[in-house]
């Protein structure tokens, strides 16, 4: 059921730009719309691209923000999972709370 | 001789129709959804846009290039092809869902609390393998705390028996024990990184669930004004169990979908999902058409997202185990298409 909703409407999640889309969703409350504008704006590219997996590959391998790992692309030296949502939160401009647990969790012992 | 059309009923199973039979079907479905809830009825050109939908034999269908919304996805994964990460994992790379959420079979606030070490340590490591924003999920579920469930006297043997003032009163110490448990929940998911919180079926045991979930929801924008909080609701109407209770000053029993949005998004929630329980003894296009037009008043005004729920006996998405591609597929288009919703 779900596949069928995910091929008929949803955005492809990391496989193109569904998960940025969400973010802004939850974090900023913004309707699709906007939150398709705001992203877009962020990444420099149209709305449209931002469901096209194509356009997404290029578009997050560029700025770091985190690609599916597949037998025929997997790409250790690019930005991974934490990596890229360190990225993800930079470049968007919003609060993601495991970056943040991250940081602190990690900075507070190198100080001691 | 008019063909007949293969098409589904509420149950999934399979039958024929003709494209007059559907039509009559969009206009009784909408019909009596704006009767009982006061709306108006869909517009000539709605019920058209639904009949083009539903009159095909097409086995899928989807929205136009670029109208694609997000998936939020309560109760992530089968739990039957491995833990419950892998099921998360899977959901992010090969179904593509935007949004997946970490869940326990026992999914109330309630039962999560006595496990919570163990549920936040499944979101850590989570984070840690998914790119996806993950939220944790749970049913309000006011009822476990009820007795012989829970410490409270049992608000469905007072009401038969004439004990109103007593049921109300059951209500309210139970809604004051979820406010805590929901609470405390999330603030140790929020500790282990989670992204969001989702207050699932909000509602099923009325109008003291739902306030529940309201209070909370409050509670936790104030401290955390960054999180994603999504109420999803458990059904078209919030039955009056206590039948006196506000939230900001406005009755909950009796809320259709755009006074649910109403103190939803008040409360402070990032997404706000509305539920329409399915007819199993009608045609999906009396139960879309119904549909719709319940939540309609909602998506006009809205100002926060709108993921109608779209699953398994709700949303015009048939009451079944393995709910079938056409069905859901022509849910998924008409709910985007018709309401421009944002997402499921």
């Amino acid at each position: 059921m779900e596949g069928a909703h995910a091929q008929a409407a949803g955005m492809g999640g990391m496989r193109a730009a569904g998960d940025l889309v969400a973010r802004m969703q939850m974090s900023k409350r913004m309707r699709l719309k906007e939150a398709k504008e705001y992203v877009a704006g962020k990444l420099g590219c149209s709305t449209r691209d931002l469901s096209d997996p194509v356009a997404m590959e290029l578009i997050r391998k560029e700025n770091g923000l985190g690609l599916v790992a597949m037998t025929s692309s997997t790409q250790p030296g690019e930005p991974g999972m934490m990596e890229a949502k360190f990225n993800i939160a930079e470049k968007l401009d919003v609060h993601i709370n495991c970056v943040e647990q991250f940081k602190e969790r990690t900075s507070k012992f190198a100080q001691a | 001789m008019e063909p007949r059309i293969p098409t589904r009923m509420g149950d999934g199973s399979l039958v024929e129709m003709t494209s007059s039979e559907i039509k009559a079907d969009l206009e009784a479905g909408t019909q009596i959804a704006a009767k009982k809830a006061r709306v108006p009825e869909l517009t000539q050109d709605e019920l058209d846009h639904l009949l083009d939908i539903y009159a095909s034999p097409a086995r899928f269908t989807s929205v136009d290039l670029g109208d694609e919304v997000v998936l939020s996805n309560d109760g992530t994964g089968t739990k039957h092809i491995g833990n419950r990460v892998q099921d998360l994992q899977s959901y992010e790379t090969i179904v593509g869902v935007d949004m997946p959420e970490l869940w326990q079979a026992d999914y109330s606030y309630k039962a999560v609390k006595t496990n919570v070490a163990h549920e936040g340590q499944s979101m850590k490591i989570a984070q840690a393998l998914l790119t996806n924003p993950v939220q944790y999920g749970a049913m309000p579920d006011l009822g476990r705390y009820s007795q012989p469930d829970g410490p409270i006297p049992n608000w469905s043997e007072l009401l038969p028996m004439g004990r109103i003032d007593e049921a109300r009163d059951a209500q309210v110490a139970a809604c004051k024990m979820l406010v805590d448990d929901i609470n405390f929940v999330s603030d140790a998911m929020i500790e282990a990184g989670a992204d969001g919180i989702d207050m699932d079926t909000t509602g099923a045991a009325g109008d003291a669930d739902f306030l529940a979930a309201l209070t909370a929801c409050r509670m936790l924008r104030e401290r955390y004004p960054w999180l994603g909080i999504e109420i999803g609701m458990a059904s078209e109407f919030v039955l009056g169990m206590h039948g006196q209770l506000e939230f900001d000053g406005k009755r909950l029993a009796g809320m259709w979908p755009k006074e649910q949005l109403e103190v939803v998004t008040a409360a402070g929630a990032s997404i706000y999902g509305p539920a329409v329980n399915i007819n199993t003894g009608k045609s999906t296009a009396w139960n879309i058409a119904r549909a719709i037009t319940f939540i309609k008043p909602a998506a006009e005004v809205a100002t926060i997202p709108i993921h109608v729920n779209v699953g398994m006996g709700v949303g015009g998405v048939p009451t079944c185990l393995f709910p079938p591609a056409d069905a859901t597929s022509r849910a998924s288009k008409a709910f985007v298409e018709i309401l421009k919703i944002d997402g499921y």
